[in-house]
């Protein structure tokens, strides 16, 4: 499966961040396995070391299992004037999760992240690759019963 | 094709989105099928319009009728009003108390504002190249490279005085003068789309709403240094904006706008998207170029200039999203044009994103050395609420705040740095007086610390120092001296660190000290926190008099700490206290107040403990 999303891209160095990026979307856990690691190493011939090095510099790569959602609060000055601290509060104790974490039915993952962009309606937050903006707790509470109810 | 009579204009900027404005789309057409009347109405969806706090809106042509918070229950009214009767919906127009808004250049919040990188932005249909093309996009391309020779290029970008709009403030004409001059086999153009800075989005908006611009304004910076292949280094956190620019590029080219020989001149170009993965750092210009060849974002000393050593070891330009954004308006309007607005050393106009306490937030474009009075109380609407206003963070975590008494500040490179705060991508964070300024500058310093790539030690060691003393600060056991040992620090990380970040960094710190000291000295010698917001500077505290003893805060509180009865009434017993506020939301009389300052019992407890409850002891 790795390989065919490699050959995908020619075997230059630069090509690195666009396989991390694809790798990690198509796994169905959302992150990079050792394994896929060792893959792209022989395939771009590079240290296994390098790709490790790149990979955890950059926030948005994971090497470690996430749950099938994954939701990113804004953790921005913008947001925080808004109140982001509570909605922080309400998604941890709906998801019964801390920061980092996923859910036990493995569906949500909370993260924090940097700034979205969308700082005219903050708070914001994005799940997959959707924002919501204008966030009340009540609109949270909303959003994740909608997201639990589909999948 | 049947000629349409309405033109609807539904903003599809990033914030309408997250507002709902595709449902609202959605909406139109079933609602038109139902009326039989889509042959009536060409729904064009644009790039963001600019005043997101109003969002999801909408403009109606050929009036130029103006709606605002736009719900899809309201769909069926406009078409059967507006639409078939010709009576547009005067509710959903912006109102103040004395008139009604009808028309969008009327509104107050476009009033100040002229439009040059922002032009086509909320205008035209992004994905639509005939679009750009009928606004006179590609003309300014057309002429540079029919009319005129490299050099003329960059003369002409000298004339109009352009400066680097990502922060910096560096003319770009230098820039491209560097690299035309420089011999190398390649040579690369890069646009920064790196937009990293809390509170900035002006990027994501001009890439989302107009993304032929930038490619155009990509090229011709291409021409002029002889450049035959640029790279748009954009965020992963931007997936609308990746895809427009990609669909830009795709058009170009099949249009013969890209490629080989463009306009018969034997120019060649060629362009790239390339994406990054969440590093902040990475809006560095050398941390950009590492990213682009695949490794870890880490900053390298200057010299040698990506304008010497850039790319693959070749001469490279990396300019912004909104510098590329001025340039196709400058070729086609001419550098004197452009040079007769905004001030004489920082000429044009300038993108700010409105954030914070302000009643309209958003995008806007004003001309250099407008007055931050003018920015945030003419275009911005003022205060939300009753609020008052109380100091202004612009340049996200590298810039500084500024207070009352700079209202009148014209915004300008120059004028901001002289009074301690910076340009930077022109985020405005405005915040009201509830806001404490050492708790501000703390959770600036909180993401410089978590940002900071870790390559030099005055940014990864000398940060974190810093932001332990807040820590102590903010947690009450800030000491004599912590203001002076922030301000050495600060001034040294400065003076030492390696990139634009660690350079910039202590700036939120230093100048909240600067025009906030008194903050800093209450937090420090009397253990209190005037706005309330520093938990360990503040308490509860339950009124007596007005207490009917219900036993609601009581049976709320999570660590019981809140004992009485319906006749004593209830107390907070202090020390225990997490100040999680359950007690003030639930208490039905509105009997429970929060008060500045630590409580004494607490202090007493403090001392009484010293060393086992003070973790900062040591540092």
């Amino acid at each position: 499966m790795y390989k065919e999303i490699c050959v995908k891209y020619a075997p230059n160095k630069d090509n690195l961040i666009y396989i991390l990026h694809e790798i990690q979307d198509a796994h169905p856990q959302h992150y990079i396995s050792a394994e896929a690691v060792h893959e792209i190493s022989e395939y771009l011939k590079l240290p296994e070391n390098h790709i490790y090095g790149v990979l955890t510099f950059y926030s948005m790569y994971s090497t470690t299992p996430r749950g099938k959602n994954i939701i990113r609060l804004c953790e921005s000055p913008p947001c925080y004037i808004k109140g982001s601290a509570n909605i922080l509060r309400k998604l941890k104790s709906i998801l019964d999760v801390s920061v980092g974490d996923t859910t036990k039915d493995g569906k949500f993952t909370l993260e924090l992240c940097a700034c979205l962009g969308v700082c005219g309606n903050a708070p914001v937050m994005m799940i997959n690759d959707d924002v919501y903006g204008d966030l009340s707790e009540e609109k949270v509470e909303d959003i994740i019963d909608k997201i639990r109810g589909r999948n | 094709m049947s000629l349409k009579h309405i033109d609807l204009l539904i903003c599809c900027g990033s914030g309408c989105i997250s507002a709902g404005a595709l449902k609202i789309k959605e909406r139109f057409h079933e609602v038109l099928r139902e009326h039989k009347a889509t042959n009536e109405v060409n729904i064009i969806e644009t790039g963001c319009m600019g005043p997101c706090d109003y969002g999801p809106v909408m403009v109606i042509y050929p009036e130029g009728i103006f709606y605002q918070h736009v719900t899809p229950e309201d769909v069926e009214e406009i078409v059967s009003e507006h639409f078939i009767k010709g009576r547009p919906v005067t509710r959903l127009m912006l109102q103040n108390e004395e008139k009604t808004f009808s028309i969008q250049k009327d509104v107050p919040f476009y009033q100040k504002q002229i439009k040059v990188a922002l032009e086509n932005c909320g205008y035209i249909n992004p994905e639509s190249l005939d679009e750009y093309i009928a606004t006179g996009g590609y003309e300014a391309l057309g002429k540079v490279l029919t009319e005129m020779s490299p050099q003329d290029v960059i003369n002409e970008m000298k004339a109009s005085g352009l400066r680097g709009r990502g922060g910096g403030g560096f003319p770009t004409y230098i820039k491209w003068q560097m690299v035309h001059d420089n011999k190398g086999a390649e040579k690369y153009i890069i646009c920064n789309a790196d937009e990293g800075d809390p509170g900035a989005f002006m990027d994501r908006s001009i890439l989302e709403g107009d993304p032929h611009r930038i490619l155009e304004g990509m090229m011709i910076g291409a021409y002029a240094m002889g450049a035959n292949m640029g790279f748009f280094y954009i965020r992963a956190e931007y997936p609308l904006a990746i895809k427009r620019i990609k669909m830009a590029i795709a058009q170009a080219k099949e249009m013969g706008l890209m490629g080989e020989n463009i306009f018969d001149s034997g120019f060649c170009f060629d362009a790239e998207v390339r994406t990054g993965a969440g590093a902040f750092v990475c809006g560095e210009e050398t941390a950009l170029i590492h990213s682009i060849e695949g490794e870890r974002g880490n900053p390298t000393p200057k010299p040698p200039y990506p304008a010497v050593q850039g790319l693959w070891g070749m001469p490279t330009v990396v300019n912004n999203v909104e510098t590329f954004g001025n340039i196709p308006t400058i070729f086609r309007k001419g550098a004197k044009w452009f040079a007769s607005m905004g001030t004489e050393k920082s000429p044009g106009t300038k993108v700010f994103a409105l954030t914070g306490d302000v009643r309209n937030t958003g995008l806007v474009e004003v001309p250099m050395g407008t007055t931050l009075r003018e920015l945030i109380f003419d275009v911005g609407g003022g205060m939300i609420g009753d609020h008052k206003f109380k100091a202004v963070q612009l340049g996200g975590p590298s810039g500084g705040c500024l207070t009352v008494e700079h209202l009148d500040t014209g915004v300008d490179y120059e004028s901001l740095k002289e009074r301690g705060s910076m340009m930077g991508s022109g985020g405005v964070i405005v915040m009201n007086e509830e806001k404490c300024m050492v708790n501000v500058a703390k959770f600036f310093m909180d993401f410089c610390v978590e940002e900071s790539c870790g390559k030099c030690s005055p940014c990864r060691i000398g940060l974190k120092q810093m932001l332990a003393i807040l820590e102590r600060i903010t947690s009450g056991f800030g000491r004599e001296g912590d203001i002076e040992e922030l301000q050495r620090l600060g001034e040294s990380i400065s003076k030492l660190s390696l990139c634009g970040l660690g350079q910039t960094a202590p700036n939120p710190v230093l100048s909240t000290i600067r025009y906030f000291r008194d903050e800093y000295e209450a937090h420090i010698r009397d253990r209190s926190c005037a706005t309330k917001v520093c938990k360990d500077l503040m308490h509860y505290q339950i009124d007596k008099d007005r207490c009917i003893g219900c036993s609601l805060c009581a049976r709320n509180c999570p660590v019981k700490c809140i004992t009485g009865s319906r006749e004593e009434k209830y107390i907070i017993h202090q020390v225990d206290c997490i100040k999680c506020g359950n007690c003030y939301d639930v208490c039905p009389v509105k009997a429970i107040e929060k008060e500045p300052g630590m409580h004494p019992d607490t202090v007493a407890h403090r001392s009484e403990l010293g060393k086992a409850v003070n973790r900062y002891e040591d540092l």
